[in-house]
């Protein structure tokens, strides 16, 4: 609604005027998406196409003894029963980056249970049949020999010795020497840096708190489905709506043990995934029900599935200490992160412990974060993975010791805020600035200076997420008519084809109306990963105009050849190759050389790949309103502000959308979203009336702030915008809260009934 | 067991099918018909995607069985354009990028519609309670809202 553009310094890219970026245009992908003829990962069919239906563990924690099938397979119109025994054996290794490592012996597991189930819902066999109500009949015939297990959800007891243990064998990584004895703390990482009782005893003020969070999740609408296509002779095709079709293909392959260039991922539109979707769960079901049958097979989770079997982010306690000198200046931090990881190893704990204390200029820090696994769905990534649940911590901290040396909280923020140069706990130096930009513009915003009434409060809080970069792929090609398609291999989930069609039409000086952006599928563009840690817009963006640049290149020497002079006479300029000297030619515009391409070498176009390095982080700073019903404890939001360095928006509306939605989905995991379990180790609210998600009449209108600190390492200074914005929410609600009522919520959701416990406590510190 | 045959009209067209008594609408509508702008999300009627009109009134097609809409008009997202002419909500969602992910857009448009039928002139607060029924993930429904409300200013001539 209430928009502000803030450009805080010179720019320093130039003074060239941008004609299309930073506007918003129509998307290209808009028409069939509000008539109904987009095509979702659930909307594709062949013919003589199977269903698939997944049998799922009722148990939290068991053994399986044995899967008897025969009765289902028996059953008229059953064409294949599949079960683990299908899917080959993978070696126990870790893989990969550390921070985003893959164990495939894990993933084999978790899309199909070997030796025990690790949580209801985990899938143990799959049918596929010839309509949907006889694969459900037969799931039903499958006798299921389980020897149940005690369960343990919650984390803090998943760490007590004597805990029921997920994995008999598995030690502790990341503790020298190794541990003797197997538990379920699948990882110990630690960061430092200076002297932490050092500062800690130079500090006039020290403010400790414990915090827990509860897992929430991703909620994107529309449930994982996929179509396959796989024949015994070893190859196949996939349908699937996912975050990147290219992990789709690579994890696919590898569970079935395929060639990657035998299987085929046709990008279907995505219905949201917030990070939740650049895993897999159904594609190597349906692929080996198709290979086990000989025909096609779709797969459509049930909601209920969703919420037991995908996603969630993880449950968190944690334990944050900060001490201050009376002048504000921070002087030492530590900060216990311990992460449910759900069922297998591989929580977001090290990106926690690394973004907490990541905005500031602290001397001396030490972070610790534990992966641990319990009787829960494997956690996978949501928006900005790990740094909302510390944010959580370290922001509540912040907001008490600014109030116990009495000082105003944003000032405080900024007089620590972190700049280029300053270092981080992981060891590199911040090398772009933000954080502070994001905080002026907050001190700065008339919402931050209104009068608040009775039972109402204040928040505000800060936020850091790397934004990564990483390898992508794009092809331009000039059509005969001197339109244009780009081709990229990022799935678009929020609008990125129109952004890499500004991009191009920008760097070719065209209008958008002439750029025609898509998705191509795996087999028609180089290697791209996966469309997460806000990275298309930034990498997959510098691919188009890298792409677009080459296109120019061959545009130029094209002129050249009509004109019948050296190449280097020619150059690019508002859509059309120019002569040097001038006045002898009139320029050539991209129609008019595409009309002449057969005379002067054929079709025109060019491919980049690029593995982009220099992504630059974002920051967010934001403010919440909250009114507190003392009667009741609920908690309405009255303001939200996200102010949020964005480095350059390419497409306006889009950024403001991605602050708007990642604001409101902090939102609901501030004060409504958890997983509820029973005392089996039952999820008693996996569907969106118990589960409940933001509506439409909970909200105010989300008022955004784009603070543009461009990235030189971007042609038009991008950095991500999609994730930052989440992070700061929870902490801000939480503080906004204290500032009404006077008391702390340390625990996630502050739910009525929490807050109206709270009220009902004397007040804390 | 044998299926039923229903007649019934489809966006105004007359369409017959054969389904199974648990057959849901929105099985029909996207298994039986082809017409898949109707999204499941939930299928237990908490998230609005499959939202279509029975007779005029508003329904999630996933609490209605396919039967039931025997004899009767229903009114589904790839009937909400004239031809090749966007309905003014569909054209408002665009220029407002009412959508990100798309999915809860066909539901939201078949409500937005529905509200404004019955109220051309809705508050903001009106519409944030007519389409809290329609879950959106993506938007924090900031220009959802707004697209509404500007189709509507354009829809009474203003």
């Amino acid at each position: 609604m209430d928009t502000k553009v803030i450009k805080p310094e010179a720019e320093g890219r130039g003074d060239r005027t941008l004609k299309i970026v930073g506007t918003s245009p129509v998307r290209p992908d808009g028409v069939p998406k509000v008539t109904g003829l987009a095509r979702y990962g659930a909307d594709y069919a062949l013919p003589g196409m199977l269903w698939g239906a997944i049998l799922r563990s009722p148990h939290a924690h068991a053994r399986i003894r044995s899967i008897d099938s025969s009765k289902a397979s028996a059953l008229p119109g059953v064409k294949a029963v599949i079960t683990s025994a299908d899917f080959p054996e993978q070696k126990y290794e870790f893989v990969g980056p550390e921070r985003v490592a893959i164990n495939f012996w894990h993933m084999t597991r978790n899309v199909m249970a070997r030796e025990k189930v690790l949580y209801e819902g985990h899938a143990l066999a799959a049918v596929a049949a010839t309509s949907k109500i006889i694969a459900e009949a037969a799931l039903r015939l499958i006798e299921v020999d389980y020897e149940v297990l005690p369960h343990v959800i919650d984390v803090d007891e998943a760490m007590q010795p004597g805990a029921p243990l997920l994995f008999e064998d598995m030690i502790t990584r990341g503790i020298d020497p190794p541990p003797n004895e197997a538990s379920n703390i699948a990882k110990r990482i630690e960061f430092s840096i200076g002297d932490l009782d050092a500062g800690f005893a130079a500090a006039d003020e020290i403010v400790e708190m414990n915090f827990k969070t509860a897992p929430v999740h991703q909620g994107y609408i529309e449930p994982h489905a996929c179509l396959a296509r796989f024949d015994n002779k070893g190859q196949g095709e996939i349908w699937a709506a996912s975050q990147g079709h290219f992990v789709v293909r690579a994890f696919t392959a590898r569970l079935l043990d395929m060639n990657i260039g035998d299987v085929l991922v046709h990008p279907a539109e995505i219905g949201g995934g917030f990070g939740g979707k650049t895993v897999i769960y159904v594609e190597p079901l349906a692929a080996a029900l198709s290979r086990k049958s000989g025909h096609p097979v779709k797969i459509m989770m049930s909601r209920e599935d969703v919420f037991k079997a995908t996603g969630p982010t993880s449950g968190a306690s944690m334990t944050v200490r900060i001490g201050v000198k009376r002048d504000g200046k921070l002087v030492a931090a530590d900060g216990v992160f311990k992460f449910q990881a759900g069922a297998f190893p591989g929580s977001p704990v090290m990106n926690a412990t690394m973004c907490g204390f990541a905005p500031y200029n602290i001397p001396n820090v030490r972070s610790v974060g534990y992966d641990v696994v319990c009787n829960r769905p494997k956690s996978a990534a949501y928006r900005a993975p790990g740094s909302p649940i510390s944010a959580y911590a370290v922001e509540s901290v912040m907001d008490a010791v600014a109030a116990k040396i009495g000082m105003d909280p944003l000032q405080f923020r900024l007089v620590n805020a972190c700049r280029t140069g300053t270092p981080t706990v992981w060891g590199p130096k911040h090398a772009h600035d933000g954080c502070a930009e994001t905080l002026k513009a907050l001190l700065a915003h008339p919402a931050y200076a209104a009068p608040l009434g009775r039972n109402q409060g204040r928040g505000v809080a800060s936020g850091f997420w790397f934004n990564n970069g990483g390898e992508s792929s794009a092809t331009v090609h000039v059509n005969e008519d001197g339109t244009v398609v780009v081709a990229t291999g990022s799935m678009d989930i929020g609008g990125s084809r129109a952004s890499m069609a500004i991009m191009a039409a920008e760097t070719l000086g065209i209008e958008y109306e002439d750029v025609r952006a898509i998705v191509a599928d795996t087999a028609s563009i180089g290697y791209t990963h996966v469309t997460g840690g806000s990275r298309v817009t930034y990498a997959t963006g510098i691919a188009v105009v890298e792409a677009c640049r080459k296109v120019i290149t061959e545009l130029c020497a094209r002129a050249a050849m009509i004109w019948s002079v050296e190449k280097d006479q020619v150059s690019w300029e508002d859509g059309s190759a120019r002569r040097a000297g001038a006045g002898k030619h009139e320029p050539l515009s991209l129609k008019a050389i595409a009309a002449k391409r057969a005379l002067t070498g054929g079709p025109i176009g060019a491919e980049a790949s690029v593995n982009a390095g220099g992504a630059a982080p974002g920051f967010a700073s934001e403010l919440c309103d909250v009114e507190v019903d003392t009667e009741t404890g609920s908690v309405k939001i009255l303001r939200f502000v996200v102010a949020q360095d964005v480095g350059r928006a390419i497409h306006r509306s889009y950024v403001e959308g991605q602050m708007e939605g990642g604001a409101v989905q902090g939102i609901g995991w501030a004060l409504n979203e958890a997983y509820v379990y029973d005392d089996a180790g039952h999820l008693l609210n996996a569907g969106f009336l118990d589960y409940r998600i933001p509506v439409a009449s909970d909200l105010p209108m989300i008022e955004t702030v784009l603070v543009e600190v461009p990235n030189p390492n971007h042609p038009f200074g991008a950095k991500g915008a999609g994730e930052v914005n989440i992070v700061p929410v929870m902490a801000a609600v939480a503080n906004a809260i204290n500032n009404a009522i006077g008391r702390r919520m340390t625990e996630l959701p502050m739910s009525p009934p929490k807050v109206l416990a709270a009220i009902h406590t004397a007040p804390g510190k | 067991m044998a299926k039923h045959h229903v007649s019934a009209t489809l966006n105004g067209n007359d369409v017959e099918f054969l389904c199974e008594t648990q057959q849901t609408l929105l099985e029909v509508l996207r298994d039986e018909l082809h017409h898949t702008g109707t999204k499941e999300g939930c299928g237990t009627g908490d998230c609005g995607a499959c939202s279509v009109t029975l007779d005029g009134r508003l329904v999630c097609s996933c609490l209605v069985l396919g039967v039931e809409a025997r004899g009767k008009s229903i009114q589904t997202i790839e009937g909400m354009a004239e031809g090749t002419s966007l309905h003014p909500l569909q054209r408002k969602f665009l220029e407002h990028a009412a959508l990100q992910c798309g999915v809860c857009t066909p539901g939201i448009l078949i409500a937005a519609r529905s509200l404004l039928e019955r109220n051309p002139d809705p508050s903001e607060e009106e519409v944030r309670f007519w389409l809290a029924g329609n879950l959106c993930r993506c938007t924090g429904y900031n220009k959802i809202i707004e697209a509404v409300l500007d189709a509507a200013r354009e829809m009474r001539g203003g």
